[in-house]
């Protein structure tokens, strides 16, 4: 059964920053990019126009394996709109690096999941008017 | 040792009237306070050479957060001053304490005027709370995936906390215990009922683990101090609650999830650099203000400044003896924000001086000579070492 991604119901859309666009756009090809710095190898979030390890301008979004760790994470239960139901925060480190880590929503976890700090996920897009969110779900869930 | 922040003291404190919903402008709140510290100062208006705030500007962060600017109250009080300051990017809100007392140090201004007014009790009742309004720009990358409300990032860190520290939710609860505890003999306190570890792990919960009662009130309110050259010292009134040692640094990255020992804060930085500039220890502490937005960060303030090890916070507080007023480490001893309500920080600093002069009424620790006060939380963090008597 395919999980269901809808759980963002507090909408707030991403700013209007051409240093992050491609951030939100990146998933309609359903890969998650980062900043990567082609001179050192630094991935970097949020995205900035220079390296912020060895300061090189060439920096370019680059896809990676979409997989993760969660770190920590809340479930957050107060409605800020009305009806909306418990969802999962959390802050997930990217495996291909370990300080790159991102703020996200899980999706498809009980929320009562006593091992959900650790839990391998991997990235599912959630798409909303050419925004695509990219939120997680445990590693190896139906597509 | 002598650091330029022992050239200044706190000579005045003053704070308008506070709770929920008063309906009252903050412009209206902020001259009340004002003209009380600057009056418990033993000067008049005329004196005052310089006006300082936190944030200024009319930053609007959410609803009634901001207050009125530095300039609009010099304007108010048709004030002549050398020197003024408003930033929400410094220490935190003391960092508006901590650039008075600099340009005190500096030779800029001998009285200045700092304040910090909140309405967000009105505001927030009149038009709600908004969590469009200034998260985004506050949050980064944050809102966008609902994480629009700082319980949700605070929530996070005492997750870890628990997770890799063992810190349970009883510990946790015994600083919202401790708070309502001394809120009981603050008259000011917006929350003076007596609350139980019952109560407590069956509030309702806004963000897991943090429960209504791991959450600080918003309130209406202004608290106002002056921060005066030592020089004035020998004629003021009340001469105390003298600048020791400032904390500012920030080690390591200014964000909500990209910091990198998730189990703590900004704090850490600062409170190092506090204690690197004075001989003062830890065990010196009589008593300690420490920023309680959420319960979390006051542990987290707690280990920072070494009063326990990093991770050990949880069991540090068990019981709640130790930081109740007759235990070795009195802390919030006004009730905090969690219960008196949320003066953002200044309320803090307010009390600290009240108990180094000995003003706290029922609540007054006895031979309260070194206070640290810790303001902020997250990636924002600024503490000030303060006693009863000058040291050079």
């Amino acid at each position: 059964m395919a999980i269901d991604l809808d759980i963002l119901t507090v909408r707030i859309a991403p700013q209007d920053d051409p240093e992050t666009s491609f951030f939100w756009a990146s998933g309609e090809d359903g890969k998650l990019r980062f900043k990567h710095c082609q001179d050192c190898g630094y991935y970097s979030h949020p995205p900035t126009p220079r390296c912020p390890r060895c300061l090189s301008a060439n920096m370019q979004p680059d896809p990676v394996s979409g997989k993760a760790t969660v770190l920590t994470y809340t479930v957050n239960i107060q409605q800020w709109v009305p009806g909306q139901a418990p969802y999962i925060i959390a802050i997930v480190t990217m495996e291909e690096q370990d300080d790159l880590r991102l703020t996200t929503l899980l999706a498809g976890v009980d929320l009562e999941d006593p091992n959900i700090i650790g839990m391998k996920v991997e990235v599912r897009f959630l798409a909303r008017d050419d925004v695509w969110y990219p939120t997680f779900v445990p590693e190896g869930s139906p597509a | 040792m002598s650091n330029p922040e022992r050239l200044s003291f706190i000579s005045g404190i003053g704070r308008s009237a506070s709770g929920r919903r008063l309906g009252r402008t903050a412009m209206d709140l902020t001259l009340d306070a004002a003209l009380e510290a600057i009056a418990d100062a033993g000067l008049t208006r005329d004196d005052i050479d310089g006006v300082a705030t936190y944030p200024g500007g009319d930053a609007i962060m959410s609803r009634g957060f901001g207050g009125p600017s530095a300039v609009a109250v010099q304007d108010a009080l048709r004030l002549d001053i050398n020197f003024l300051y408003g930033s929400g990017e410094g220490s935190a809100q003391l960092g508006s304490i901590i650039e008075a007392s600099m340009a005190i140090a500096a030779g800029l201004a001998k009285h200045v005027l700092v304040f910090r007014t909140v309405t967000e009790s009105t505001m927030q009742g009149i038009a709600g709370r908004n969590p469009a309004g200034g998260m985004t720009r506050a949050g980064g990358f944050l809102s966008q995936f609902g994480a629009v409300s700082a319980t949700n990032w605070f929530a996070q860190v005492a997750q870890l906390h628990m997770h890799k520290y063992g810190t349970t939710k009883e510990q946790l609860g015994q600083i919202a215990l401790t708070c309502r505890t001394n809120a009981g003999v603050n008259p000011r306190a917006v929350y003076r009922d007596p609350i139980t570890m019952d109560d407590y792990l069956n509030a309702r919960m806004i963000s897991t683990p943090l429960c209504l009662l791991d959450c600080d009130v918003p309130v209406d309110g202004s608290t106002a101090m002056v921060v005066s050259h030592v020089d004035y010292a020998k004629d003021a009134p009340k001469p105390s609650g003298f600048i020791n040692a400032v904390g500012t640094a920030q080690y390591g990255r200014p964000s909500w999830d990209q910091y990198a020992d998730m189990t703590s804060m900004m704090a850490q930085g600062v409170a190092k650099q506090m204690w690197s500039r004075t001989d003062l220890k830890p065990a010196d502490v009589d008593v300690a203000e420490l920023y309680d937005g959420f319960s979390i960060i006051t542990l987290a303030w707690i280990e920072a400044l070494g009063f326990c090890a990093q991770g050990e916070g949880g069991s540090f507080i068990e019981g709640g003896q130790r930081i109740a007023r007759t235990g070795e480490l009195p802390i919030n001893t006004h009730g905090g924000q969690l219960s008196e309500g949320r003066l953002h920080g200044y309320g803090h600093v307010y009390e600290a001086v009240a108990q180094l002069r000995g003003e706290a009424g029922e609540r007054q620790i006895p031979n309260a000579e070194v206070i640290v006060a810790a303001n902020g939380g997250g990636p924002i963090a600024g503490a000030m070492l303060l006693t009863k008597e000058f040291s050079s």
